[in-house]
């Protein structure tokens, strides 16, 4: 193997079981090593590792610690929503649950410190402790105080101990401002194309050799590498298709080695699945379950947005989608049947920038909403409490944003906050058509 | 073991080099005190006279030591205070309280602290009864009783000063300042900040009863004494078990500072910052590459870990990202050009992307708007791009206007990087206005 882990003070045989879990990763584990040192030396007080989603971090320092035993507590940031908990379970790594029940119940910094530091006095670190914290960029919106104390642990409790900071946001978005102690930067890159296809090569079906399972991960690589780089990921979707994959093989249809039929066979499945499963479109069970009907036949998630309104609330949406697309100006020229005479070069003059389609919905006032939708209600409508109570349940359904709240009664402003999609299929459901009255599509 | 059995022997080179390996990281990453401090001179012998009068003859005294990160302002007081120790009757005398802004958030927390490590009739164990007010009470009283002949002078040591500054009504500061001015027991404080405005932080009351004695440590190093700090930090010292080794290797240091590729990475490192903790980042990495089968630092590992000091770790992530996402943040620099900086939102980089993709014949990037949002998405989790205002309930995440984090130059560099890059990407980033 070519980048076998050595390092002295470590059990050989123990290094051989860690260098076998970390494919692609030698090299980043062999820095780490060396980086930490022998167990009872001093390490770096405080590490960060950065890169992508995905690229072994944790996998890695994890796994080091684990196999070659050394004193860890591994804590997750999601889950310390409040630094006690993370006091806590540094505490309960190292020292046992006594000491962590010494923690007062809502311990300060300090507290930490002091209990950390007793107890390191009975028990003094004989090889390095190890904190890993992962999701490391939420402690920025912990305790102001939390990350620089941290960064500087070592020196604050006096005993051989090291943290290791997991973050995939770069360290100059972390740095608090009046500075702290600066802890060893090191990166991981990403796999390369080869080492992503090495590692999805290794969890290979046994009943299927390994060539024909690396030329589908070839092709698997082939349509989703352009989007996505995420081990997991990609692990994932190359789970869930390769039983498609297979089926022409298992029915008798191609021989393992027609690379090309297998490929004609799999790849629209793979594009569709880019547009399905690997949106959370439709969820993985689904989708193992289309395999027997044709597959896409399924809605999506997206396909159930279509929402059954009354009559006048969809006029009303309809108008308000109006309100916030069209420039006021132009309203004369749309609603009003008798408008005055208007040049036309004036109106139909825009350009892409200031076109509402990319920039985004305009508020409105409440006034114009009315006015365009008894505008484009056929019938007469009287504007009954039923019709402003249908107004604001639109809000509260989240199809209209309100968007001052400085006044609730007198002039509220809103801003419509659907799709154009939505707002086609509602209109057509009320055979008006929206199309001819959005300025951006004149 | 005698001395001179331990010069004889040889130890065999793994033992050498973790004998190395001992010694140095116990100096770059535990911080471990140097015999003399370097270059400070002047400022230790001003504070040890400070303290010296208030642990010998019991006057009250208080000083701010200023300086910015790494200068050496803890490593200057504390071998102040083990030169002190040694003394006989300072050692007797002293009591100490160091305190930290860090870890002492509020003057509860600091008030009990106090009140633990001066040993108070309060504490039982290790814990500190009575409210604020009481442990107020009862730590002045304490003070307040004492006098200047009688009771043991208290050096407060006050790390992170410009926090404690932070605290309501700054009571703290007031009461310690307010014992050193007043005839009571001795007490010397002692702070230590990065800030040079700190004396703007203080309410003016508490100000005018501090001493306005400060120690700067401003770094005068120049380039030839940072280098000789280079050699001596990793020297080994004369008590190295194997005597033989360490003259080896002290001889290959001393050549190795005087590398000329070496001196380049050092000038470098000048450069950019004096501090000792970027440098002792930078000895650390290259320590970290010695080991048995390659026992000696050579100038291509000081290049290797200045390099991995200095590499922009933006460029680094931009590496990593997929061609979808690239092609996202070049429609973002293009229209950054065009539009001077504006915010921008989803659609816009979407419609910019367009326009690239109808100008080509083949186009092999064919994305659903989903698939192009969840590329977007991952960017936001990158905070490679951020939202230009607070607002994030309100709008529809398409149209909600970001900014770019990053400048032209970083993505124009990223793209040169990038591994098997679409030529047509290339020359579309090239373009000036797309």
């Amino acid at each position: 193997m070519a980048g076998r882990l050595e390092h002295p003070g470590y059990d050989e045989e123990k290094l051989r079981r860690v260098s076998e879990q970390l494919p692609c990763r030698e090299v980043q584990a062999g820095a780490l090593l060396s980086l930490m040192g022998q167990p009872q030396q001093y390490c770096y007080p405080s590490l960060f590792i950065y890169g992508h989603r995905a690229s072994g971090k944790s996998h890695v320092v994890n796994t080091l610690m684990k196999e070659l035993e050394l004193p860890h507590a591994t804590v997750s940031c999601v889950e310390c929503i409040s630094a006690a908990l993370l006091f806590e379970q540094v505490l309960l790594a190292f020292f046992g649950c006594d000491a962590a029940s010494l923690l007062p119940r809502s311990p300060s910094l300090s507290d930490f410190v002091r209990i950390y530091r007793q107890q390191a006095e009975q028990s003094p670190a004989e090889q390095t402790r190890y904190i890993i914290l992962e999701k490391a960029e939420l402690l920025r919106d912990a305790d102001a105080n939390l990350l620089p104390a941290l960064l500087r642990l070592q020196e604050l409790v006096d005993d051989n101990v090291s943290v290791i900071l997991l973050s995939e946001i770069v360290w100059d978005k972390f740095r608090p401002n009046t500075g702290c102690f600066e802890p060893l930067l090191l990166h991981f890159p990403d796999y390369s194309k080869g080492e992503l296809q090495q590692i999805l090569s290794k969890d290979r079906h046994p009943s299927y050799s390994a060539e024909f399972y690396s030329s589908y991960v070839h092709i698997l690589l082939g349509v989703f590498y352009a989007v996505c780089r995420d081990l997991r990921e990609l692990r994932h979707l190359a789970a869930l298709n390769f039983s498609k994959f297979c089926e022409p093989v298992a029915a008798g249809k191609a021989k393992e080695t027609d690379a090309h039929k297998l490929w004609k066979n799999i790849e629209p499945h793979l594009k569709k699945a880019m547009q399905t499963v690997y949106l959370r479109e439709v969820s993985s069970l689904q989708w193992e379950q289309m395999e027997e009907h044709d597959a896409g036949a399924l809605r999506g998630l997206s396909a159930h947005t279509h929402v059954e309104l009354p009559y006048y609330s969809k006029f009303l949406l309809i108008a308000a989608y109006l309100a916030s697309y069209n420039p006021a100006r132009t309203d004369k020229r749309f609603f009003v049947k008798h408008h005055g005479k208007i040049k036309k070069t004036n109106f139909l003059k825009k350009n892409e920038k200031t076109s509402n389609h990319l920039l985004g919905p305009k508020p409105f006032p409440l006034d114009r909403l009315l006015a365009i939708f008894y505008s484009v209600v056929d019938s007469r409508v009287a504007p009954t409490a039923s019709i402003f109570s249908q107004i604001s349940s639109l809000v509260t359904l989240q199809l209209l944003a309100l968007v001052s709240h400085d006044d609730q009664l007198d002039t509220p402003k809103y801003k419509c906050a659907v799709s154009l999609d939505f707002i086609s299929a509602i209109s057509r459901t009320v055979n008006f058509d929206i199309v001819k009255y959005l300025y951006d599509f004149l | 073991m005698s001395k001179r059995k331990a010069k004889d022997t040889h130890l065999p080179i793994g033992e050498c080099i973790t004998q190395v390996h001992h010694i140095l990281r116990k100096r770059f990453c535990h911080q471990q005190l140097p015999d003399a401090p370097e270059g400070v001179e002047a400022q230790h012998r001003h504070l040890m006279e400070l303290l010296k009068r208030t642990a010998v003859h019991g006057e009250s005294n208080s000083v701010l030591i200023v300086g910015p990160r790494g200068a050496g302002k803890t490593m200057l007081l504390r071998s102040v205070l083990r030169e002190l120790a040694e003394e006989k009757e300072v050692q007797k005398n002293l009591l100490q309280v160091h305190l930290n802004g860090l870890l002492q958030t509020d003057d509860r927390v600091a008030l009990k602290e106090i009140t633990r490590q001066l040993h108070l009739e309060n504490v039982v164990g290790d814990r500190v009864f009575g409210s604020f007010a009481e442990n107020l009470a009862f730590l002045l009283d304490a003070l307040r009783k004492g006098d200047r002949s009688s009771s043991r002078p208290v050096l407060f040591v006050l790390d992170e000063f410009d926090l404690f500054a932070h605290h309501k009504n700054q009571t703290l500061l007031y009461n310690l300042f307010d014992v050193s001015q007043s005839a009571q027991a001795p007490v010397a404080v002692v702070g230590l900040t990065c800030r040079l405005d700190v004396l703007e932080l203080l309410e003016k009351r508490v100000k005018s009863r501090f001493s306005h004695r400060q120690i700067h440590l401003l770094s005068t190093l120049t380039f030839p004494q940072y280098s000789e700090r280079v050699r001596a930090q990793l020297s080994l010292p004369d008590d190295f078990p194997d005597a033989k080794f360490a003259q080896q290797w002290n001889a290959a240091v001393t050549t190795l500072c005087e590398d000329k590729s070496v001196r380049d990475v050092l000038q470098r490192h000048f450069d950019s910052s004096k501090d000792f903790c970027s440098l002792h980042m930078l000895l650390m990495l290259c320590l970290s590459r010695v080991s048995v089968a390659k026992p000696t630092i050579t100038a291509a590992d000081f290049l290797d870990a200045s390099r991995s000091c200095l590499a922009d770790a933006k460029a680094n992530m931009l590496h990593g990202l997929s061609i979808l996402e690239l092609c996202l943040i070049i429609a973002m620099k293009h229209l950054n050009d065009v539009y001077e900086g504006e915010p921008f939102n989803l659609q816009m980089v979407q419609n910019e992307f367009r326009k690239f993709l109808q100008r080509k014949t083949n186009s092999m990037y064919n994305f659903e708007p989903p698939v192009i949002m969840k590329a977007f998405e991952h960017l936001q989790q990158l905070e490679l791009i951020q939202p230009a205002d607070g607002s994030s309930a309100k709008t529809q995440r398409e149209y909600r206007l970001m900014r770019l984090m990053l400048d032209h130059v970083q993505v124009m560099e990223a793209l040169q990087k990038y591994p098997q890059c679409p030529t047509d990407v290339k020359q579309w980033a090239m373009s000036a206005f797309a």
